[in-house]
């Protein structure tokens, strides 16, 4: 079980109690400025607010609260909410990557294939985001009577570690393939060049040290074991 | 509706990458009328690959925006003869070319000689081991072409390429910091040796004090400023980190567009038609000579192409399934051991270590260059006794550094949470403070392992795919296991914190998920004996004299070694038969 920093965890519970009401969901799931505060981060801008284009409301209160706790706010620096994950995931449900356009989508489908002979499914992400998600919130009310935006982050934890093991259903309906698809989108909307939506401000990238785009280091190749000092740039030449 | 037909050319080229540039010069200074039809886009440094727009992970390196798009085309895979095969859906084991350059935009730049023991390998083994070394179902075959014939050739496309290395072995005279296990080359590297990255100094100290023989890995990313024999200029690498899976903004890393085309595209005699897909070879009625060949059309229109020499430069597979498509050659079958198209398909297969040190120790992952990288060659090819270990082939051993990509690349622990804020803590802990050494290792070829059309999956213009019948042997399980353990020993002698080694383990099955190499071999192979091989050593097929077949497909197992190298120094070994000899009384090259 990963570990979880108090002050994530408080920021998270205000946070959970505005995602209640269903007519505010679409902007809920935006930090509000100023939370950096609260958690001895170095605040960050407080984004316009996002209108998701694919996801519906309870779509969107998922993929806010699963972002929340694949990758919380804590003292190591802004989270996977703050950073605009949500919306990046949106924009590529929107984009070749959400229609698969670029894959092999013919028939037959052999849904129940050995795993090492890649993915076999007829699913699009589209359809497979779609699925899951209301898989995973039918799975919540079923062992808590709420969506999984609703409950205490301890429980939600448990679910997303169940559903990366869960082979249960059938293979459309399996949550460990759904896991595997948003962990795999969660860590490209929060590691990617911002002009993707996510990474906003390149938070992950001044967490890890990756310069991003600078893209030249000639005389960086002989200087060895020490700490490159300048901050990532982003491709649109944006600077932290 | 009948295909349009056009006026016929001297020589078409199908597919326009390394080897399609590189028939394209030697042909048109022959003097002949070129064409080449690459049924990808047109790709050139600016502004395809230009500054900043190609320092984008996700775009290049996850969507894969420069590979083949497999919603058009793909291949189906099996592990075994019976299966029924399933289509390659997505990209991930590896990633075929696409496009004008082909693979040579987006590969790392590692450049390989192969061994004179290599390219002879059964005659080698069985004189040196014994026949009854080699197991039953193992097909390793002779090349046919020696490393004394290929040498000025692969001394030319080093040339070509400005490679930047350090030569062990110069007319026979060893020299120290090189590779001494290296067959005699006739001249230094056209450029010195790229330096060594701290993760290399560290690997290359250990492994010296434990008695091997580290080397800087040679690499076409130029360590100068480098002008080619054709003119062509390359810049000084800036060891930007994105090498693999993009195009090079910086001019520093050879590719066709960097150092042959600017030469090329000058030429009268010489065009290239960009998304035209060349869907069969078209034969005379007794199939023994090929009149040229017919492509669809970027408007979908069916034309037909007349040409007197016709010269497969695709991707390896899809020069497999264009021989099989236009029933050139006898196609293999594997249950009565006869026929030669697709015979022999082989692979790769890596193992790794990764080494955790602490927050004191700093490799700035994201500096790097695709090629960069000391390795040691002590237990790759036939360079150490196989005798007491029962197996055959090898793999070099040594880090490379490919930019440190944040998506792909973040390496942790064993154990590492899997997500959520320990994840977090981890990536933040390791990120700049981990290196990794790579075992790089051949894969022998075998009587079911081979290639045919699928009798199901079908393409965006309705043709079969290609269908690929592959799997691990216990050979080559049990050489990657070896010479991981070798790697092991050196990672615990550099004392990092934690290390954590992986490799394929007994009677594992290949995995189509994630990238291994595109070092796709076999199924076009070359060879001395037409009961056994696709083409002759010069690369023309025994069948029909005026199809010659460029590539790896030609390799008749796998090298520990990156193909390029090969692959280049073969397709000017061609071109100057085709020049010296084809064309002034064309026909058979060799006689049976």
């Amino acid at each position: 079980m990963p570990e979880r920093s108090e002050p994530a965890r408080r920021a998270f519970l205000k946070r959970t109690v505005a995602l209640v009401p269903a007519g505010a969901l679409a902007t809920a799931g935006v930090p509000a400025a100023g939370r950096g505060a609260e958690t001895g981060a170095p605040a960050t801008p407080a984004p316009a607010p996002y209108q998701p284009r694919f996801f519906t409301a309870p779509e969107w209160a998922f993929i806010n609260a699963a972002c929340d706790r694949l990758v919380p706010d804590d003292d190591n620096g802004p989270g996977a909410v703050a950073l605009q994950v949500p919306a990046f995931i949106d924009r590529q449900m929107d984009d070749a990557f959400g229609h698969a356009a670029r894959w092999y989508m013919q028939g037959p489908f052999d849904e129940n294939a050995a795993p090492e002979m890649g993915y076999q499914s007829r699913q699009t992400p589209r359809e497979l985001y779609r699925r899951g998600i209301a898989a995973a919130d039918a799975e919540c009310r079923k062992r808590h009577g709420q969506p999984f935006a609703q409950l205490q982050p301890d429980r939600q934890d448990a679910l997303l570690a169940d559903m990366a093991q869960s082979q249960a259903g059938r293979p459309e309906d399996r949550l460990d393939r759904f896991f595997a698809f948003l962990w795999q989108n969660v860590k490209e909307g929060y590691l990617a060049d911002p002009i993707h939506g996510g990474n906003h401000n390149m938070g992950s990238w001044q967490m890890l040290g990756f310069p991003g785009a600078r893209a030249s280091y000639t005389e960086w190749a002989t200087r060895h074991d020490e700490a490159y000092p300048l901050g990532p740039v982003g491709v649109s030449g944006q600077r932290s | 509706m009948a295909a349009r037909r056009l006026k016929p050319v001297d020589a078409v080229l199908v597919g326009f990458g390394w080897t399609g540039a590189i028939m394209a010069m030697e042909l048109t200074e022959a003097g002949l009328d070129v064409l080449a039809l690459e049924r990808g886009e047109p790709r050139n440094t600016n502004p395809d690959f230009s500054y900043p727009r190609v320092a984008d992970e996700l775009t290049y390196a996850v969507r894969h925006q420069l590979f083949q798009d497999l919603s058009r085309e793909t291949l189906t895979i099996r592990h075994r003869p019976g299966q029924r095969a399933l289509p390659y859906r997505q990209l991930g084991s590896f990633l075929p070319g696409d496009g004008v350059g082909g693979a040579g935009v987006h590969w790392n730049g590692v450049h390989w000689r192969a061994y004179p023991a290599e390219l002879q390998l059964r005659s080698h083994i069985t004189e040196r081991y014994g026949a009854g070394f080699i197991p039953e179902d193992m097909t390793i075959q002779d090349w046919g072409v020696t490393y004394d014939e290929l040498e000025p050739y692969y001394d030319y496309f080093e040339r070509v390429c400005g490679t930047s290395g350090q030569a062990g072995n110069v007319q026979g005279r060893i020299i120290e910091g090189g590779n001494p296990f290296e067959a005699p080359r006739r001249g230094e590297y056209p450029l010195p040796a790229l330096p060594a990255l701290y993760d290399s100094e560290l690997y290359a100290k250990a492994a010296a004090e434990l008695g091997y023989h580290p080397f800087p890995r040679p690499a076409s990313n130029a360590s100068r400023p480098y002008t080619n024999p054709y003119g062509v200029q390359l810049a000084q690498c800036s060891f930007c980190g994105y090498c693999e899976r993009f195009g090079c903004y910086n001019y520093s890393k050879a590719s066709p567009q960097t150092t042959i085309h600017p030469a090329l595209m000058q030429r009268d005699n010489f065009r290239l038609q960009t998304q035209c897909h060349v869907t069969r070879v078209n034969l005379s009625r007794d199939r023994r000579h090929a009149t040229g060949v017919t492509y669809v059309d970027p408007t979908g229109n069916e034309v037909e192409q007349p040409a007197r020499l016709v010269i497969l430069c695709a991707y390896q597979f899809h020069n497999v399934r264009l021989l099989l498509l236009s029933g050139i050659g006898q196609p293999y079958d594997p249950a009565t051991n006869t026929g030669v198209v697709g015979k022999n398909y082989s692979y790769q297969i890596l193992g790794h270590v990764d080494l955790f040190y602490g927050r004191d120790t700093i490799f700035n992952p994201f500096i790097g260059a695709g090629a960069a990288g000391h390795v040691i060659d002590d237990f790759n090819a036939d360079n150490f006794d196989h005798g007491p270990l029962g197996f055959i082939g090898g793999a070099y051993i040594g880090p490379g550094r490919t930019g440190g990509r944040p998506i792909q690349q973040l390496t942790l622990p064993a154990g590492s949470p899997p997500w959520g804020a320990g994840w977090k803590q981890a990536i933040k802990d390791h990120y700049l403070h981990t290196m990794s050494i790579g075992t790089h290792g051949s894969v022998m070829s075998y009587r079911d392992c081979y290639l045919d059309l699928d009798p199901t999956y079908r393409d965006a213009l309705g043709q079969p795919l290609l269908r690929m019948t592959f799997d691990w042997k216990d050979n080559d399980l049990r050489m990657t296991q070896y010479v991981t353990e070798r790697a092991v020993e050196i990672a615990r002698h550099m004392k990092p914190d934690s290390m954590h080694a992986v490799h394929h383990k007994a009677g594992s099955h290949y995995d189509t998920r994630p990238y291994q190499t595109t070092h796709n071999v076999g199924g076009a192979i070359m060879g001395s004996d037409p009961r056994t091989s696709v083409l002759n050593k010069y690369l023309q097929s025994w069948d029909v004299p005026n199809v010659f077949v460029m590539g790896a497909g030609a390799f008749p197992q796998n090298l520990g070694y990156n193909p390029t190298g090969t692959v280049g120094a073969l397709a000017y070994w061609s071109a100057r038969a085709i020049r010296d000899h084809y064309l002034p009384a064309p026909g058979p090259l060799v006689r049976t």
